[in-house]
């Protein structure tokens, strides 16, 4: 599978990041390097093979329902670039 | 008196018990080291006058016999584990100015332990590299470097460097692929990788969380055994740290090996494994078998496919991992005339290339329509990779291969710059084992002939460390590794 200018596009918008127009060859050309490359894993013959999501067999367990470390509005927000009125501040997103 | 930063932990913890000097010297001596090696660009934060406030606070329960495990030992903490009130930026500029309001779970138990931290130690952005260059804080240099200046490998360049250069005592690291293991080697010190799930991740900043764990970096095996007891346990904090009974782990070390099945993998013998390394390979197996243990071949089939496997799960979870950094709750923020703007000036100005490569490429392989084609598959191959360390247990205890293929290498090189499947390749005896979650030690087993320390791995069970302790300290004995003279 090889991918276009316009995927590497789309790509750098679904990850919130900019390729300028004049590197969008590049990176191209790298990730068709990289997908060539992980190519190799369609000789495995993975048929009957349940994908492995973790290799960690614990059993998630519940808690309690209850707050433990609360009330530390000011701790959260204390490295926000922008603040206000004790709430994280955004740019205008209602026109 | 003798230099205090040539002792391990353990003999530190006796001189101080002994009253042969105290905690504050301790630091002292530390902080001084620090000083003189700065050009290694080791550390990316100083902490020297908390450093000494906790030391004159250890050397009270010195005095009042109620000193914890790792009282008063200075310890370098590599930055992506979140410490309160000090700076963490996980070497990333999207993190600068963080200052973390909690501690994580494994330094709250040095701290509770009586352990001293010097500062933070400098890593590859976001623990994603095998060189420490893609460091927003520069590259580390590895203090065996001659005339060229050598990479100290990655991705807890800062912590083996440290260790090696007698910076710290001891560090911590995190191993994702191989980032305590390989930066061990070719800085020639012990560092472990435990089990997946024996030290708590909360605090730890995510890279690849179903890969993701912590370990020391020490000057030993003891000391390394000394650090993961401390550190590993329980947390209810982490839904996949592991209940398992954290064992006495110095305990093992002079055990005796007779009887222990070690195995060699046929599938390690690759093109690119240089001959010294190769030979090295033999002597260790060599060494254990005259200590009474057999020596075993045994087959890890799968093994070619874990770096492609691993290129895919890892920049995967990477990519949801790093959502996060949104210029809105913390770290570095580049307005834009609208959300979306903000998050792309913000992210785009905050990332380093490799982390974005990581980020794109994990992006694409989750993306609709390549799902199925790229990460789907690869979860399935790392399943058979993991059943074949199982089937390899049938037939023996623990598994002896090298560290990494090469010794390091030299700071800039063109050819890994330009092409960074060149430069995964050195994790290709490191991968796999993490991929399959199980526990490894990298241990110094003799120089190069250019001078340059080269490592060996043991690989044990999932929850097995006792084994590898046992080995390691036998071996360690036998090669009688010196370290920078």
């Amino acid at each position: 599978m090889a991918i276009d200018k316009e995927t590497v596009r789309r790509i750098a918008f679904l990850s919130r990041l900019r390729v300028e127009d004049d590197k969008i060859e590049a990176v191209e050309n790298e990730f068709n390097k990289i997908l060539n490359w992980v190519e190799q894993l369609k000789e495995v013959d993975t048929e009957s093979v349940e994908p492995l999501i973790s290799v960690n067999e614990n059993h998630l367990i519940l808690r309690k329902d209850e707050v433990t470390e609360g009330n530390q509005a000011e701790a959260v927000l204390a490295n926000a670039p922008m603040k206000e009125y004790g709430y994280f501040a955004v740019p205008k997103v209602v026109e | 008196m003798a230099d205090l930063t040539k002792l391990t932990i353990s003999e530190a913890r006796n001189g101080l018990k002994n009253k042969e000097f105290t905690t504050v010297e301790l630091t002292e001596a530390y902080l001084k080291k620090m000083d003189e090696c700065r050009k290694l660009n080791a550390f990316v934060c100083e902490a020297p006058e908390k450093a000494l406030e906790q030391a004159r606070a250890s050397q009270e329960k010195y005095n009042h016999n109620s000193a914890g495990d790792l009282e008063g030992i200075p310890l370098g903490i590599k930055d992506l584990f979140c410490t309160k009130g000090m700076a963490t930026t996980a070497c990333s500029n999207i993190l600068k100015g963080f200052v973390p309001p909690y501690e994580s779970t494994v330094t709250s138990k040095l701290l509770e332990a009586g352990a001293v931290f010097l500062g933070k130690l400098n890593l590859d952005e976001f623990a994603m590299g095998g060189s420490n260059e893609t460091s927003a804080f520069g590259p580390v240099v590895n203090p065996w470097s001659k005339d060229v200046p050598l990479v100290a490998g990655g991705s807890s360049g800062g912590s083996a460097a440290a260790v090696a250069a007698d910076m710290c005592a001891a560090a911590t690291g995190t191993d994702t692929g191989g980032s305590i293991r390989q930066p061990s080697a070719y800085c020639g010190v012990t560092g472990m990788k435990p089990t997946y799930g024996r030290c708590s991740r909360y605090g730890i900043i995510a890279f690849a969380s179903s890969l993701d764990q912590a370990g020391p970096i020490a000057k030993d095996v003891r000391d390394c055994a000394i650090m993961l007891k401390t550190m590993a346990g329980y947390d209810a904090k982490d839904s996949t740290s592991a209940r398992e009974n954290v064992p006495d782990f110095e305990s093992f070390l002079g055990q005796d090996i007779k009887g222990m099945k070690v195995g060699i993998p046929a599938e390690y013998r690759v093109d690119a494994l240089d001959e010294e390394v190769a030979a090295y390979w033999r002597k260790a197996s060599e060494m254990l078998k005259s200590r009474g243990a057999e020596i075993v071949d045994i087959s890890l089939p799968h093994t070619k496919y874990a770096l492609a496997t691993y290129y895919i799960v890892a920049p995967a979870e990477a990519s949801s991992n790093l959502a996060r950094y949104d210029g809105l709750r913390y770290g570095n923020r580049v307005d834009g005339a609208h959300l979306d703007d903000m998050y792309i000036n913000s992210r785009t100005a905050g990332f380093g290339r490799e982390v974005k490569r990581r980020i794109m490429m994990g992006t694409y392989v989750l993306s609709a329509g390549y799902y199925d084609a790229y990460y789907l598959k690869a979860q399935k191959v790392r399943r058979l990779i993991r059943d074949d360390f199982v089937k390899a247990f049938e037939k023996c205890d623990l598994i002896l291969t090298p560290t990494a293929p090469t010794a390091a290498f030299p700071i800039g090189d063109k050819s890994m710059q330009d092409n960074p499947i060149l430069m995964w390749l050195n994790d290709i005896f490191t991968v796999a084992v993490s991929l399959a979650g199980l526990p490894a030690m990298s241990l110094p087993v003799g120089l190069s002939s250019q001078g340059l320390p080269l490592g060996m791995q043991l690989i044990g069970r999932a929850f097995d460390e006792a084994s590898i302790f046992k080995a390691a300290a036998g071996l360690e004995q036998d090669i009688a590794f010196r370290g920078i003279k």
